[in-house]
């Protein structure tokens, strides 16, 4: 479906200070696509995510959603088609309950309130907190309020799923659920993070990004393992495609192969055949 | 200075409070927004030295609090931080007005009458507003001020100033408490570095208020805000409207202190 198409085409942009965030990018990204962003600190990943959004308008080159390009007088069509989850949640959440605030985008599209309701708990069921929808948002824990945040985003149904760094700051367990919310969405999505195992994990497509350029632009997988290319752009190999951090060795198909464990397997053997 | 913060911070109390379900929580928006302003009005209207007329207003406090279940001591804590600036509007008139007055046989300098008489007042509609804010919420009440035909702008600019000041307190209390940290034993702020911190908070407070703005844009946002269904008016919301205007509007006319009084003294 082509109008599910973001295309960016020699994007410019310097923030007010002058300070030059984004040079000359070009990518399309098609629908049902899973695109992970990633850079070192500084690289522009959301300055880039704020122009996709409309947020920013670029200096030069353009954005297109569908076949629509992003300006001011296309800004409502554009925004209830592309759904972004903030980097800080507490950014995103400003309502007084949880309910409120993922009821918030829908209630702006005039939708009657039995719809908004029967969004909002859909919402919340996806998410896995259709018990906190009474509470107050900043009550919440940093993983539940990640949850909340992207709930209030999935109520308005976008055709695409931005999200800034969905796992930063979560324990491990927060972080699993997110990731496997992230696969369950058949959603054309759109992954800043640092979190190169989740980006491996939930993305299929990578861009590198390296002070405001394209460096890179593949496959997860060739990309992901490609630890030049990672080094040179402040990234690292993702721990899953790492060495051993015990015996050195790389990660097989089936996972390590620990040679010491073997060694240690014969060695019982042995002591197993003295015994004997 | 953290206690303040904490205090400050109750203004998320507000919200809480608001969510509760008693029957003054239920009463419609609209109606209590307009209880109050006739309460603020009549209050406000008394002239200059009265006092014993004042003090049967005192029940609409007492009543809310009771039906609505409100805890005291917050919200009194609020109205007591907000106290010395009522104090200082008043402070003056006891140095410039030094003509005496008669009250039960002895002389009081009109003065202390006038500034008693401006505490009063402040206290009960300060009060009043925030009874207003805990029994129906910020969300509801800006409903309530669009059902009146405010314009859209300047309801927007109240619920943004009112999500702005929790945004503030939360950035400041972080500061300070970074601060602290790093300068055990000290109380308060040096005033060396109170110039880089009004800095930063404004810079941060700025920014932040801007993140939450591009949020809500984002999500559709156009400058009307929609809290869901509010219930028609019904027939117990006018009446609780009637009783309490009604109430004020004799306790205005007629000193109902005094004529109790007389009551029992058996003068009118
Ligand atoms: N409001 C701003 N004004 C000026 N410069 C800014 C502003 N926001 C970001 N920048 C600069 O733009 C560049 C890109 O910032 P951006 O926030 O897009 O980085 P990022 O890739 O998201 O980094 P991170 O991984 O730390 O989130 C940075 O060098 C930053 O200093
Ligand atoms: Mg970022």
């Amino acid at each position: 479906m082509s109008h599910h198409k973001i295309e960016v085409r020699n994007l410019y942009f310097s923030y007010p200070d002058g300070h030059k965030a984004i040079k000359n990018m070009s990518f399309s990204i098609y629908h049902g696509e899973s695109i992970g962003i990633i850079g070192a600190n500084g690289a522009g990943k959301s300055t880039l995510l704020m122009l996709l959004m409309g947020v920013y308008f670029p200096d030069g080159g353009e954005v297109l959603v569908g076949d629509v390009r992003v300006t001011k007088k296309t800004l409502p069509m554009i925004r209830q088609r592309l759904g972004m989850v903030f980097q800080d949640p507490d950014d995103q959440l400003f309502m007084t309950t949880v309910y409120e605030d993922v009821a918030f985008g829908p209630r702006n599209y005039k939708l009657e309130e039995e719809d908004v309701e029967r969004r909002v708990m859909q919402a919340l069921e996806k998410v896995g907190i259709p018990h906190l929808k009474d509470r107050a948002p900043y009550k919440l824990s940093g993983g539940e309020k990640r949850s909340a945040a992207i709930a209030s985003v999935l109520s308005m149904q976008p055709d695409v799923l931005i999200m800034d760094e969905p796992t930063s700051g979560l324990d491990p367990k927060s972080r699993r659920r997110v990731i496997d919310l992230l696969k369950s969405f058949e959603h054309t999505k759109i992954i800043t993070s640092h979190d190169l195992d989740m980006v491996l994990e939930t993305c299929k497509r990578i861009i590198v990004i390296k002070k405001g350029e394209i460096a890179a632009d593949g496959t997860a997988v060739d990309i992901l393992s490609n630890e030049d290319l990672l080094n040179s752009c402040g990234l690292e190999l993702p721990l899953s495609l790492q060495k051993c951090p015990v015996c050195g060795t790389s990660k097989g198909k089936f996972g390590y192969i620990h040679e010491k464990i073997v060694v240690d397997k014969e060695a019982k053997k042995e002591l197993r055949l003295t015994r004997e | 200075m953290s206690n303040m913060i904490n205090s400050l911070s109750n203004m998320r109390l507000l919200d809480d409070l608001a969510r509760k379900e008693t029957f003054i929580h239920r009463i419609h928006p609209l109606i209590k927004l307009l209880t109050t302003v006739v309460y603020l009005t009549v209050v406000v209207s008394f002239e200059r030295y009265e006092i014993i007329g004042l003090l049967p207003f005192i029940f609409y406090p007492i009543l809310i609090f009771a039906f609505a279940e409100l805890p005291v001591a917050p919200i009194l804590k609020m109205i007591l931080l907000i106290e010395p600036f009522i104090i200082g509007i008043g402070i003056l008139n006891p140095l410039f007005d030094h003509s005496k007055v008669l009250f039960g046989g002895i002389a009081i300098s009109k003065g202390w009458v006038t500034f008693l008489s401006i505490l009063i007042k402040c206290s009960l509609t300060v009060t009043a507003s925030i009874l207003l804010i805990a029994t129906t919420g910020m969300d509801r009440f800006a409903v309530a001020l669009r059902m009146l035909k405010i314009p859209k702008i300047f309801v927007l600019q109240i619920l943004l100033t009112y999500r702005y000041i929790s945004v503030l307190i939360e950035e400041v209390s972080r500061m300070i408490r970074a601060y602290s940290l790093r300068a055990p034993g000290q109380k308060g702020l040096k005033w060396s570095a109170w110039g880089s911190f009004a800095g930063q908070i404004l810079l941060r407070t700025f920014e932040r208020a801007e993140r939450v703005y591009q949020a809500m844009n984002l999500r559709g946002f156009t400058g009307e805000y929609y809290t869901g269904d509010i219930a028609k008016l019904s027939f117990k919301d006018l009446a609780y409207f009637a009783a309490w205007s009604l109430f004020f509007i004799i306790a205005r006319i007629y000193n109902i202190p005094v004529l109790i009084g007389s009551l029992f003294t058996g003068v009118i």
